[in-house]
Parts: structure tokens; C-alpha cells; sequence
């Protein structure tokens, strides 16, 4: 019991998260979690406005279910699981964030700065989460993946365009990192 | 229901990053810093025991539950939609240390936030959909 609530490390996560593609793989479908985003957006009506929407939702329920067990697993894991989400951070991150104003640095797995009260009290921070998420659903769709489709399934099957979209990922996280966020706070 | 199997393995899935710290807004800022080992231990992790999979499965060692040999579908060609879509991506996520799929996961931890993150991704897509013809590929 002891070792499920304590952290895990990278060298058990990442053999599960490669045991949760091989499943996914298992059961039939291809493993990926961004083009749930067109799946939603179809079911909400956008075939109504785009074309590029006019499918039939119900031929990815297996998708929505998974989607459904991600939220559930999120509710399990944070009441049941994690007692202590203190992140044993690099040092020199933790200063760093704290010269660009954060407080209880690592303390939590979620910084208040972003996701406190701000985020729905505030029009910047309500913009800074939603921005984000626009530039996620639209990155994704546009590069064809997120971190499971490309990084993880892309990669791991030598596919080229995987490796170009990982490249993006990492010039977009480091200008986000080192230019936005002290740009930001 | 026989895709109840993908509900429990959404459950596994979330369960995972949640205990790896894989959905932690920090541990993405220190990736993206080059400050830690841990993501890249991750992900790396994971891509290498992965890329065994794939082996397996192009061999047909491992088929699927009908018995089918398992393909994993080819991604779509074009330079600039990967470049420029994924770097758009990666600032999205370097803000807001989510990517996809922890975008749901953090609805247990980070109610509200992980709603307009949601909204947001979900009105990016949309986009998409409506630019999708015109964007350079």
C-alpha cells in the first residue's frame, strides 16, 4: 500500500504508459488522445457550420469511453491516491519560479498562480488558460497529434512526421517557458 | 458493453500520470527548462519500451483481441502543418502544463481551470476544422 501512494518514479511510469498504448493497440484502435477534440466539437453540432466535422461521433465511443475513464482515474487519484502532491523539484527551478513571483513553489501539483482562484475571478487568468487550450485543440488538430499520438506512438513506430511534430513541441514549450511565462508573471 | 474495456483503461491511463507526476503543471516547466531528468525519463521510457511493441507487432508476435495484425495508422505528411501546428501546441502547453490527455485528468484535481482548458482546446479545434483547407500543409 505503501508504494501506491507514494510518487512513482519515471522508470515505472514510463514502462505503464508504454502497457496502456500496447492495451490500446490490444483492443483494436490506435492510441491518441487529441482527436477527441474533433470528436467533441462534432458532437456538440459543428457539422452544422464545417463539413470538416460531418462524422459519425458514435464510431468513436471507444474514444469518449476512454475519455470518460481518464476523468474518473483524475478523481480517483487525487481523493484516494496522492495524499501528498509535493514535487520533489530541481532546486534551481524552484528558485527560479519564486524570483518570478510564485508562491508555495512545488507544494502542489497545480501552481495557484495558474489554476487558483484567479482562473475564473480574473480576465487574465481566465484568458491564460483558455489561450492555452485554443492553442492546444488547434496545434494538435493541425499537427495531427498531441504528446500520446506523436511523442509516444509517432515515434515508437519511426514515423518521420512524428518526429517534426516533436520538434514543434519543444521550440513551443521552450519559448512558452523561457519568454511567456516571465513575460506573463 | 464491449468498450467498457477502454473506460477501464482511461482509469489505468489517468492513474499513471496522476502518480508519475505526468500531469503536474511543475514537472512540464522543468522539462521545458531542461532542469530534470523526470519527463524525459517519461517519455523516453516510454517510446523505447513502445518501439519493442511496435517490433512485436509488425512481426505479428502480438496480434489484437480479433486476431488481426495490429497497424499503427500513418501519420499525415506535411513539414509545415507538424512544425507549425506542433509548436503552436507546444506553447499551449508550456503555459498551462496540459496536453491532452491530462486536459481531462485534471478535472479531479483543478475543477474549473480544466473546464476552460477544455473549452478552449475544444474552440481550437473548431478552428481547425474551419481553417483546415485554407492552412498551408
Amino acid at each position: 500500500m505503501d508504494f501506491i501512494l507514494q510518487p512513482w518514479p519515471w522508470y515505472v511510469g514510463g514502462p505503464l504508459i508504454a502497457i496502456s498504448l500496447l492495451l490500446y493497440f490490444y483492443f483494436g484502435k490506435n492510441f491518441g488522445a487529441s482527436t477527441n477534440f474533433d470528436t467533441l466539437c462534432t458532437m456538440a453540432g459543428a457539422g452544422k457550420v464545417s463539413d470538416y466535422f460531418k462524422k459519425d461521433w458514435k464510431e468513436r465511443d471507444f474514444a469518449l469511453l476512454f475519455v470518460v475513464g481518464l476523468i474518473i482515474g483524475g478523481f480517483i487519484s487525487a481523493y484516494y491516491l496522492i495524499p501528498n502532491q509535493a514535487i520533489d523539484l530541481n532546486a534551481k527551478t524552484a528558485q527560479e519560479l519564486t524570483d518570478l513571483g510564485f508562491v508555495n513553489v512545488g507544494n502542489q501539483y497545480f501552481p495557484e498562480e495558474i489554476f487558483g482562484e484567479e482562473a475564473y475571478t480574473s480576465l487574465k487568468g481566465f484568458l491564460v488558460l483558455l489561450v492555452s487550450g485554443v492553442l492546444i485543440g488547434f496545434g494538435t488538430r493541425y499537427a495531427g497529434g498531441c504528446t500520446s499520438g506523436h511523442a509516444i506512438t509517432g515515434l515508437s513506430s519511426l514515423q518521420l512526421p512524428s518526429l517534426v511534430a516533436v520538434i514543434g513541441f519543444f521550440i513551443g514549450g521552450i519559448i512558452a517557458t523561457w519568454f511567456l511565462i516571465p513575460l506573463l508573471f | 458493453m464491449k468498450n467498457i474495456k477502454f473506460l477501464l483503461l482511461g482509469i489505468f491511463f489517468a492513474i499513471v500520470l496522476s502518480k508519475t507526476q505526468a500531469i503536474s503543471w511543475y514537472r512540464f516547466y522543468e522539462m521545458f527548462a531542461f532542469q530534470s531528468f523526470h519527463m524525459f525519463g517519461i517519455i523516453g521510457g516510454a517510446v523505447v519500451l513502445s518501439m519493442l511493441f511496435m517490433q512485436l507487432f509488425k512481426s505479428g508476435k502480438i496480434k489484437d483481441i480479433n486476431g488481426n495484425k495490429i497497424v499503427p495508422k500513418p501519420k499525415k505528411k506535411g513539414y509545415i502543418r507538424t512544425l507549425l501546428g506542433g509548436t503552436l501546441f507546444g506553447v499551449g502547453w508550456g503555459i498551462s502544463g496540459a496536453c491532452a490527455a491530462p486536459i481531462f485528468v485534471i478535472f479531479g484535481f483543478k475543477l474549473i481551470p480544466a473546464i476552460i482548458l477544455l473549452l478552449g482546446a475544444l474552440l481550437g479545434a473548431f478552428f481547425y476544422g474551419l481553417l483546415s483547407k485554407k492552412l498551408p500543409n
